[in-house]
């Protein structure tokens, strides 16, 4: 909206100059609260971070707040935590991105494909799991599945006489990537699900008399086809999962060390734990960075997809 | 070589009977087209001559093999769809190709097959365009493209025309004349165009209500058909129908008296116990002549009249209320609200007995 407004200011007509500048005014005034709104929403915290970012300013040492420069920034650079934390932000994203693309356009085409009694039940049991609140599917993880004593998985070990494994203590990534994983598989199947419904009938009928079989309609028809939704599942998903957080102050604490630490976590941890507001502003900046530098390469990846069909 | 031949085909939808019952043969280089109402099932017949619906009981054989249970990609025929059907992420190249591609064609004869295929259709230039970058003519030669590099056995056509406007669907159907002859192909095509029907077939049926109405060329069922359905489908504006008892029968013809106030003696054999049974007379627009009102055999009402430039078409309403339309020259003047005279010409009629099947005249049944 702004923007139409803005470049019907920037390009006026010859001939009738003075029509156009009355039309803008009314325009803009028209406008202008949730532009204004939209500005503040976003000025003010973004400054007030930018602020904090640059003084010292603990909770636990109150006093004069003097500026510091970019101390702050540095601090949280070479933070023991901030090169493990951004691996496992990476590796996170990364691999749930991966687990709910692939497993949701496997499963959404057997769904589309197999024709059994209770469809309709099995749609709704399988996409169900993304109405649970995070904290609670964790915790669910953490103490029913997961737990070395009373777990399923441990139970499964020992009926196999095997040592069960402390999962959580163990493999604490890899845990919090499944229990992500099966939270956003569901949003995935969702999309492809619905997606996959709008597949022209005849298309496929017209590749079955040009010999084609389930795979290669699958892989000529259905997956192109797909190429759009998936886009919009990984643009999505990323922008959660870059911020990914309860699941991991659930369940594992960030530890043990910094193992299952990701940026949001550290930021956490810098801001409530060490009471340290200036240190966990400059974090959050960098994290703003990271996360902009993601989008940028998402969107050069999948916004052409997105724009261009 | 290309002959199908379907025996006492059936098809239901749970239970629903769609198709009740089949018999049909398509010979090689024939083009057949199947017209009817919509909902008698044209396309259902043609979705299991293709093998995309599975019939529910009955036969469909191409030279002597039976089909029947066959995948529809092992049957060696090749469809063309409403909606074209193209492939839309694929070039046109690549739409053309892929059949081919799939049942791993050599490069080279892939590439010869497309290009001859463009060559016919003229398609060339456009050959690395995606579908939504071609007009729907242009999508319909690819469509029609994908069928030929195939080189199948029948070429099957569910209204491919029925997309198009009206003055592209008049070229393109002269263009599928002239493939039919250009590839000496066998086709079956559907349409509700009945115009289409008569001007690409060889052979037409007339389907209603999941049955054959009847089998024929063109113009076997224009000037014979064989039962009232037939009669009032075929031929534009439609036959007028008008309805009569049998007056008087003998071996030299049989006098019937029409509710609209005139008798007609018809060149038809009829038993001298059919007198008094109830009938209808078709007659078609050109067959029907003007005269003043009083010196024709009876006198009619005249409603609009549509002016076509080198025909008009007058319609009529008679003293017993049967509409009927009447054929005349370009310049007849507007006549509307005024009472006419009309001659029938009797050797042109049909007569329908009430099953409404059609009473063939004597000569035909001596010969
Ligand atoms: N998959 C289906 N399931 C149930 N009924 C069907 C199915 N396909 C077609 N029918 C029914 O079969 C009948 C014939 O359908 P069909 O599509 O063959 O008609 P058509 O002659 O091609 O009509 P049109 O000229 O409108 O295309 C219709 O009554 C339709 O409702
Ligand atoms: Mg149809």
């Amino acid at each position: 909206m702004t923007t139409s407004t803005i470049k019907t200011a920037t390009t006026p007509a010859p001939a009738q100059p003075r029509q156009r500048k009355r039309r803008i005014g009314p325009g803009w005034f028209l406008v202008s609260p949730s532009v204004a709104l939209l500005l503040i929403w976003m000025i003010v915290p973004l400054g007030m971070t930018l602020y904090f970012s640059t003084i010292r300013y603990n909770l636990l040492y109150p006093g004069e707040n003097e500026f510091v420069g970019l101390e702050n920034f540095t601090f949280f650079l070479t933070d023991p935590g901030f090169f493990p934390g951004a691996i496992n932000t990476l590796l996170l994203v990364g691999s749930v991105l991966f687990i709910s693309v692939v497993l949701g356009v496997l499963i959404s085409a057997l769904l589309e494909a197999a024709d059994f009694g209770g469809r309709g039940v099995v749609r709704v049991l399988l996409i169900s799991p993304f109405f649970i609140m995070p904290t609670v599917s964790a915790l669910v993880w953490k103490n029913l599945i997961f737990h070395p004593v009373s777990g399923i998985l441990a139970a499964v070990w020992r009926f196999f006489g095997a040592q069960p494994v402390d999962w959580l203590a163990q493999h604490p990534l890899l845990s919090i990537i499944i229990i992500v994983s099966w939270q956003w598989l569901p949003f995935a199947i969702l999309i492809l699900m619905t997606a996959m419904q709008s597949l022209d009938q005849e298309q496929k009928e017209a590749a079955r008399l040009d010999g084609a079989g389930p795979i290669a309609i699958f892989w000529h028809l259905t997956l192109p086809h797909l190429a759009r939704p998936i886009a919009v599942v990984i643009m999505i998903e990323t922008i959660f999962l870059l911020s990914l957080f309860a699941e991991i102050f659930t369940t594992t604490s960030g530890g043990p060390g910094y193992a299952s630490t990701n940026l949001a976590y550290l930021i956490y941890n810098q801001a409530l734990l060490q009471f340290d507001v200036g240190m966990a502003s400059a974090g959050g900046l960098i994290a703003v960075v990271i996360a902009n530098i993601a989008a940028i390469f998402l969107i050069r990846m999948i916004g052409k997809n997105l724009t261009d069909q | 070589m290309a002959d199908l031949k379907i025996r006492d085909l059936k098809k239901g939808f749970e239970g629903h009977a769609v198709i009740k019952g089949i018999d049909l043969d398509v010979n090689d280089r024939e083009f057949v087209v199947f017209v009817g109402p919509s909902g008698c099932g044209k396309s259902t017949l043609l979705r299991l001559i293709a093998g995309l619906e599975e019939v529910t009981s009955g036969t469909i054989s191409l030279d002597e093999r039976d089909i029947t249970d066959e995948s529809p990609a092992r049957r060696d025929l090749a469809m063309v769809f409403q909606t074209y059907a193209l492939y839309p992420h694929m070039t046109v190249r690549k739409n053309m190709s892929f059949a081919l591609d799939l049942a791993k064609v050599g490069k080279q004869e892939v590439e010869s097959k497309v290009n001859e295929a463009a060559r016919i259709l003229e398609l060339g230039p456009l050959l690395e365009r995606k579908p939504k970058q071609l007009s729907g003519g242009q999508r319909q030669r690819v469509a029609i493209g994908r069928a030929i590099v195939r080189n199948p056995k029948i070429f099957l056509f569910d209204e491919p025309l029925s997309n198009l406007d009206a003055a592209l669907r008049v070229q393109m159907r002269l263009e599928l004349a002239r493939l039919h002859k250009e590839l000496k192909a066998t086709m079956i095509y559907v349409t509700h165009d009945q115009v289409e029907a008569m001007t690409l077939a060889d052979k037409v049926v007339v389907l209603s209500a999941g049955r054959i109405e009847q089998v024929g060329s063109p113009l076997e069922l224009y000037h014979h058909p064989a039962n009232l359905f037939v009669a009032g489908f075929i031929g534009t504006p439609k036959m007028g129908f008008l309805k009569g008892t049998i007056s008087r029968a003998d071996a030299s013809g049989c006098e019937v008296e029409l509710e609209a106030g005139c008798r007609i003696i018809l060149p038809r054999a009829a038993e001298a116990s059919a007198v008094g049974t109830p009938v209808t007379l078709g007659i078609r627009p050109e067959h029907i002549g003007v005269t003043d009102a009083g010196a024709g055999s009876f006198d009619v009402t005249a409603d609009v009249s549509e002016r076509l430039g080198s025909d008009t078409f007058c319609h009529v309403r008679t003293t017993s209320g049967e509409p009927l339309t009447i054929r005349i020259p370009g310049d007849f003047r507007d006549v509307y609200g005024e009472c006419l005279g009309l001659t029938l010409d009797a050797d042109r009629c049909h007569l329908f007995d009430a099953e409404g099947q059609a009473i063939r005249p004597l000569m035909r049944q001596a010969a």
